[in-house]
């Protein structure tokens, strides 16, 4: 039981709490290069919750089955970046063979993310996290939602900031920072609310 | 071509933090006091600069194909090296930068100048754009680090300027980081025109 609680915990911060682009400052390239739009944005964030999930569990299975069998821990950046490169191009082949609609949907973003910070992030954390595999798939998961909510509440105040009119210096970027502040600011209320959990959930 | 002219071009022209915008993750995520920034805009020049060199020098024994993943293994060797040398003689850089330090890799500065500096020039005019793009990311996180800790904390390098007590603690949280880089790039726009 206490199990299925600390799950529970791990996807409710990963989402709220420790936000991946709101408070930990992952994929921020991706989180203000396509949100213009709610669509694109919804896209980017569903294409990226996807790779996180196969990732996470490719580079989980290479750094306990590979990595720490032969002692081979320093060559971790080195693998997981290869891994996480290739994995995105062997998603895009089967996506394209398989389910045409769904690449024609996510395919633009597909070669994007390798150069996504997140990936990589997520991937070094759940093992600095010291996560059991089905923890690590949780919190990917989390992760990956969290960055499309994000996304989706980013690219809705872009929409309407698109009408507004905005001094002169501030277009573009910098009117887009500190809207992304803003967010990030509602978003410090969540804070605490993990403690809370843990408190409830007796943990 | 004119090397100094290189180095002026990355600092000013081609500054990746207020004109290219590249890099964003390393500069929000590390720049909570200026010193911070600082090493970390160091740890990427020493990456950029070798990697600029390395890249300059093998581009012609390189498939056009597989350029890219080339490119990222010799980025990914040299941060590992970077990252165990920083562990082994200044624990406490690494435990301030954490994760950020293995996501050099991920860096688009750093891909982004091979792919368009490095690939093109001779291996001494690398090393000087390596020079000219690391001191003005540099010089963007120092700044904006030490906007940020002012503000914050009421220090600057860990030197107190006035009480901690007038200090607005937003600015060492995650919407500072937003704020004070977006009104950094709105005056940088205004001077430059």
């Amino acid at each position: 039981m206490d199990y299925v609680l600390n799950l529970i915990l791990i996807i409710i911060t990963a989402i709220f709490v420790n936000n991946v682009v709101l408070a930990q400052f992952l994929g921020i390239c991706p989180f203000l290069g396509v949100s213009k739009k709610v669509d694109t944005a919804s896209g980017m964030g569903m294409a990226v919750t996807a790779v996180l999930l196969v990732a996470t569990i490719v580079t989980f299975c290479i750094q306990k089955f590979v990595l720490e069998a032969f002692g081979l821990e320093y060559l971790q950046t080195i693998a997981f970046i290869l891994v996480i490169a290739a994995l995105v191009q062997m998603i895009e082949i089967f996506l394209k063979k398989t389910m045409p609609a769904l690449y024609q949907a996510l395919g633009v973003f597909l070669p994007l993310i390798t150069t996504n910070c997140c990936i990589l992030g997520v991937a070094i954390l759940v093992i600095q996290k010291d996560y059991d595999l089905l923890e690590g798939v949780i919190y990917a998961v989390g992760t990956g939602l969290g960055f499309l909510l994000a996304m989706v509440l980013f690219a809705g105040l872009r929409e309407q900031l698109a009408l507004s009119r905005v001094p002169k210096a501030f277009e573009g970027t910098p009117i887009a920072l500190v809207t992304a502040s803003l967010l990030a600011m509602a978003f410090m209320g969540f804070s605490g609310v993990d403690g809370g959990l843990k408190t409830v959930f007796g943990l | 071509m004119n090397y100094f002219k290189i180095i002026i071009n990355g600092i000013v022209k081609e500054n990746p933090t207020f004109v290219l915008l590249l890099g964003m993750c390393p500069t929000l995520g590390t720049t909570s006091s200026a010193l911070n920034g600082m090493m970390m805009g160091l740890a990427t020049m020493c990456v950029l600069i070798v990697s600029n060199f390395l890249i300059a020098l093998i581009k012609k024994l390189i498939p056009d194909m597989v350029r890219i993943p080339s490119y990222i293994v010799v980025i990914a060797s040299l941060v590992t090296i970077l990252q165990m040398c920083i562990k082994a003689y200044a624990p406490e850089i690494d435990k301030s930068l954490g994760l950020f330090i293995p996501l050099i890799v991920v860096n688009c500065i750093i891909l982004g100048r091979a792919e368009s500096f490095a690939a093109k020039n001779n291996p001494v005019a690398s090393i000087f754009d390596g020079i000219g793009i690391g001191l003005g990311f540099t010089l963007g996180l120092t700044i904006l680090g030490s906007v940020r800790e002012v503000l914050g904390t009421g220090c600057i390098f860990g030197t107190s300027l006035y009480s901690e007590d007038y200090g607005m603690l937003l600015f060492v949280l995650a919407p500072g980081a937003f704020l004070a880089l977006g009104y950094l790039i709105a005056i940088f726009n205004k001077l430059k025109g």
